[in-house]
């Protein structure tokens, strides 16, 4: 659910928004949806990753990678899925900790339940 | 402790973030430029290409329509004036927004501002040279004269009206990898452009050296090792031209002062290559009937290219060529009626002054026998990081004292300039450059030719013309200073008056020539006349073997074509190797040689003396001839302050083929007394064992294009985004002149006639977007040596299954 939620947030933003809006979409997401630090983390991590691929990728097969195949070169890597699988991983990891931190915010203000 | 838990979560994501948001050094904002939404992926370009497109655009007069071509080559038709340079000013920076930001803030001595302070000591020599204080003297100047104001004003307002459309991440990709945003183009970047082309072209000097060198040698050897005429010479003009004017009385010179100047560094020894062709054949010798013209300026070859095509059409104009990103008009290109191009004439336009001042505080100087007061200009640098420097340059009447004294210079101070000295360059003078563009766009005929030169001042251009009237001609032109002979050979006395600038050669006695009986003229950088000339224009020009071969080679042609201008344009016969190299090879004592040297001797005299690219000939010539030039001056000219300035190799050929027992030869560092002989055998052996050495044994490795390095690199030298090393065949004396990285800019031919038909190809493309199609499509042709037929349409609606988009832009109100 809470992966959706960062998703879909976070696709939507991409096309208008600039790049940091991911984690406000993490962090308020896993605020209200949350449930656990390690579902929070990885479905914010996962959700952006695969986002920013996909946004990636909707520019870079039209360009047949020509710009991908320079920038790769630019950071001295082999080939450009690498610096695809990097920025997946940028976001993704922003994505990830903004969503932690939403999560123990709601669990800092949370009653205790169980006492 | 679950709020210190949640605390430290949200620092953590925060700090993440700021460091994705910040550069650090040469390293992009990491989270801002990978990311799909604001980072580099928004510049890759689409192969799928709308066929048609509207935009409305504020400030148009009327509709605008702009066709693109498949090498997205933009034919703009306007209904007036101001519309056509709007778009022109609007498509431009659509393609090169990045390239003309980054060439006027090195004009402008802004490169700090976004690069930091490793780029201070290049904005500081720009600021100190004085090429601010230029540019707003052009700018004066142009924006006196009306259409020049209104097409400039036109064009800055359509460059602006793009960059208003931008978003961040719409920005050009190398502002996002250098982490600044564009802002908004002003008129004077037009007059900051003509002023680096003066910069590129005439803005080097190597008078400091040659007063070293004078003081060293004296007066008898320098004269005799820097004649002021080369031995072998093929004028622009052709010899015997009869001067049909009365000239202006010469001045008398100065009682010459050499200046007392103190140590420097080497300097790098000056680069051939870094000049251009043209020429234009007449009627009587072309199939067709009608002229031919050719040019092809060789600069350094960049991504972005440094031209722009583009097709200009209102009523009354409708002109094709090449234009510099960030100035309105054609500047080499053709219409219906003429055609016209340009390359260097390297005159001496820019002279050094040495200042005495009356005491430290250098508000006084001696001229003229009295004291006169300086002047003083603040430049403010910017730089990126730190606070702004505030750097004081001094003025006398001639022009900035651009270091005073060696508190002023660095490590990274030019080693050409000599502290302490004045510079005077006509590159400070009010001028309108441009005007000259505008006529010969609109030119009808030869009488607009002539007018249009008139208005020329710097870079003084070899302006080559051909017309539908079947005139052909060429002018070394500009704005010459009267000087007497050799003024600004060697560093002036500053206090004397007669050492000052005589006023200018008349315009109408600049060296020209129409419809010469050889039925060609021709320009390739060498001197611009015979001896006859009355003026000083320089002591030195370039070689003469580019401007031999062409004149060879268009004297022999009959029914001249497109195809036999493309052929000479990419000829690499070397005229050099055709002069020395029977000399070289009569000293040779093959007896003396091993194998290796026995096959390397063979190959280079089986050679045909072409640079081509599977050649092992030019590789042994080439490395041998730099050899000897190397062995007979480096050890007289070793003293660190003649910057090794070495006589000119037209020179060195004199020395070898007709004084044999030059001193010069000998070693002087050796006890034994070395000969021509012993210098022209020992270079032999040492070229064949270090290129053993390198590349093995005489073979496929050996050959000149992999030898030879050459490529395209990107403005910011990034490697990713430059071309890559590519085998070439050229060399900077041979007419393509592929040499080190510089070589032919553009290349053109344009057959006039009832139907002009123009041919043309960049190094590169037009688009400056490393992610588009069209950043290098137009290499492959150009590395090949083939011209592409130019689509010079007569009206918007001509149909051509060339166009691919139709852009319309209306007002927006």
């Amino acid at each position: 659910m809470l992966f959706l939620i960062i998703l879909i947030l976070s696709f939507a933003s991409g096309f208008f928004l600039p790049w940091w809006v991911v984690a406000i979409a993490a962090f308020l997401a896993a605020f209200f949806a949350g449930k656990t630090p390690g579902q929070a983390f990885i479905s914010g991590f996962s959700a952006v990753f695969i986002v920013w691929i996909v946004l990636a990728l909707f520019k870079s097969i039209p360009n047949d990678h020509i710009l991908a195949k320079r920038i790769a070169e630019l950071f001295h890597l082999p080939s450009w899925g690498f610096i695809l699988v990097i920025s997946g991983l940028v976001g993704g990891l922003v994505a990830g900790f903004a969503a932690l931190s939403g999560l123990l915010v709601k669990k800092a203000f949370e009653k205790p339940q169980n006492k | 402790m679950k709020f210190i838990k949640a605390f430290l979560s949200i620092a953590l994501t925060l700090a993440l973030i700021w460091v994705l948001q910040t550069k650090f050094g040469p390293v992009p904002p990491l989270g801002k430029f990978l990311s799909p939404a604001d980072g580099f992926w928004q510049n890759a370009e689409s192969k799928h290409i709308l066929t048609t497109n509207k935009l409305n655009l504020p400030g148009l007069q009327d509709e605008v329509t702009i066709k693109y071509d498949e090498n997205h080559i933009p034919h703009i038709f306007a209904k007036n004036e101001h519309d056509l340079y709007y778009a022109q000013g609007y498509v431009t920076a659509t393609d090169r927004l990045w390239q003309m930001d980054i060439q006027t803030r090195s004009a402008a001595g802004r490169l700090a501002e976004v690069a930091g302070p490793q780029a201070l000591e290049i904005d500081r020599y720009h600021r100190r040279m004085g090429m601010v204080y230029g540019a707003e003297k052009t700018l004066k100047a142009m924006m006196r004269d009306k259409p020049i104001a209104d097409i400039i004003t036109a064009y800055t307002e359509g460059v602006n009206a793009y960059i208003h459309q931008l978003g961040p991440r719409q920005y050009p990709l190398e502002f996002k990898l250098l982490d600044y945003a564009p802002e908004d183009f002003k008129p004077i970047n037009c007059a900051f452009l003509l002023k680096l082309m003066s910069e590129t072209l005439a803005g080097g000097s190597n008078e400091f050296a040659m007063s070293n060198i004078l003081k060293h040698f004296g007066a008898n050897v320098t004269n005799d090792l820097f004649p002021d005429y080369p031995m072998r010479e093929d004028p622009i003009i052709p010899v015997g031209t009869k001067w049909s004017f009365k000239p202006l009385p010469i001045p008398k010179p100065s009682a010459s002062f050499l200046a007392s100047m103190n140590d420097s560094a080497r300097r790098a020894v000056k680069e051939e290559g870094i000049g251009s062709n043209n020429w234009a054949v007449a009627g009587s010798k072309t199939a067709s009937g009608y002229p031919i013209l050719a040019n092809d300026p060789h600069l350094n070859l960049t991504y972005p290219s440094i031209w722009f095509q583009v097709q200009l059409s209102a009523p009354g104009i409708n002109v094709y060529g090449v234009s510099l990103p960030g100035a309105p008009c054609v500047i080499l290109g053709f219409n219906n009626n003429i055609s016209w191009g340009i390359t260097n004439v390297d005159a001496d336009v820019l002279d050094w002054y040495q200042v005495k001042f009356k005491d430290d505080k250098k508000n006084e100087y001696w001229y003229n026998n009295q004291w006169n007061k300086t002047s003083r200009r603040v430049e403010v640098i910017s730089i990126r990081g730190q606070k702004p420097l505030y750097d004081t340059v001094i003025y006398t009447h001639h022009g900035p004292v651009v270091y005073e004294d060696k508190s002023k210079t660095t490590a990274h101070t030019p080693d050409f300039v000599p502290v302490g000295d004045a510079l005077r360059w006509i590159a400070h003078d009010e001028s309108d450059e441009l005007m000259t563009m505008y006529i010969l766009n609109k030119g009808k005929n030869y009488d607009d030719y002539r007018k249009a030169l008139t208005y020329f001042n710097a870079p003084a251009s070899n302006f080559v013309f051909a017309s539908r009237d079947n005139d052909i001609a060429i002018t070394p032109n500009g704005k010459f200073p009267l000087k007497f002979k050799d003024q600004g050979k060697f560093i002036l006395d500053g206090s004397d008056p007669s050492n000052d600038w005589h006023g200018w050669i008349p315009f109408d006695q600049n060296p020209t020539v129409k419809n010469p009986p050889r039925g060609f003229v021709s320009s390739a950088n060498q001197s611009s006349t015979d001896q006859t000339y009355p003026y000083y224009i320089n002591w030195s020009f370039a070689p003469y073997q580019r401007g031999k071969r062409i004149n060879d080679r268009l004297s022999a042609m009959q029914k001249a074509t497109v195809d036999s201008m493309r052929i000479l344009q990419t000829d690499v016969y070397s005229i050099r190797a055709q002069d020395i190299m029977p000399a070289m090879l009569k000293y040779v004592d093959a007896s003396k040689l091993d194998q290796t040297q026995l096959a390397a001797l063979n190959a280079v005299k089986t050679w045909d003396k072409n640079f081509s690219i599977n050649s092992i000939g030019a590789t042994i010539f080439s490395n041998w001839w730099l050899k000897v030039y190397d062995m007979v001056w480096s050890d007289d000219f070793a003293a660190k302050n003649l910057q090794a300035n070495y006589p000119s190799m037209d020179r060195t050929e004199k020395l070898i083929l007709q004084e044999p027992n030059s001193k010069w030869f000998d070693d002087i560092r050796t006890p034994a007394k070395e000969t021509c002989t012993d210098i022209i055998n020992n270079a032999f052996t040492s070229t064949i064992d270090d290129l053993t050495h390198k590349y093995g044994k005489p073979g496929k490795s050996w050959q000149w294009g992999s030898v030879k390095k050459m490529e395209i690199s990107h403005l910011t030298n990034q490697e990713a985004l430059s071309s890559g090393n590519f085998a070439s065949g050229g060399t900077g004396s041979t007419v393509n002149a592929l040499n080190n990285g510089h070589g032919p800019s553009w290349r053109m031919v344009v057959q006039m006639g009832p139907t002009v038909k123009g041919y043309g190809i960049l190094p590169g493309g037009e688009s400056g977007n490393p992610g588009s199609f069209y950043y290098d499509d137009m290499l492959k042709t150009w590395q090949n040596g083939q011209l592409k037929e130019l689509l010079f349409m007569q009206s918007a609606d001509e149909k051509s299954n060339r166009i691919k988009t139709t852009l319309t832009i209306s007002n927006k109100k």
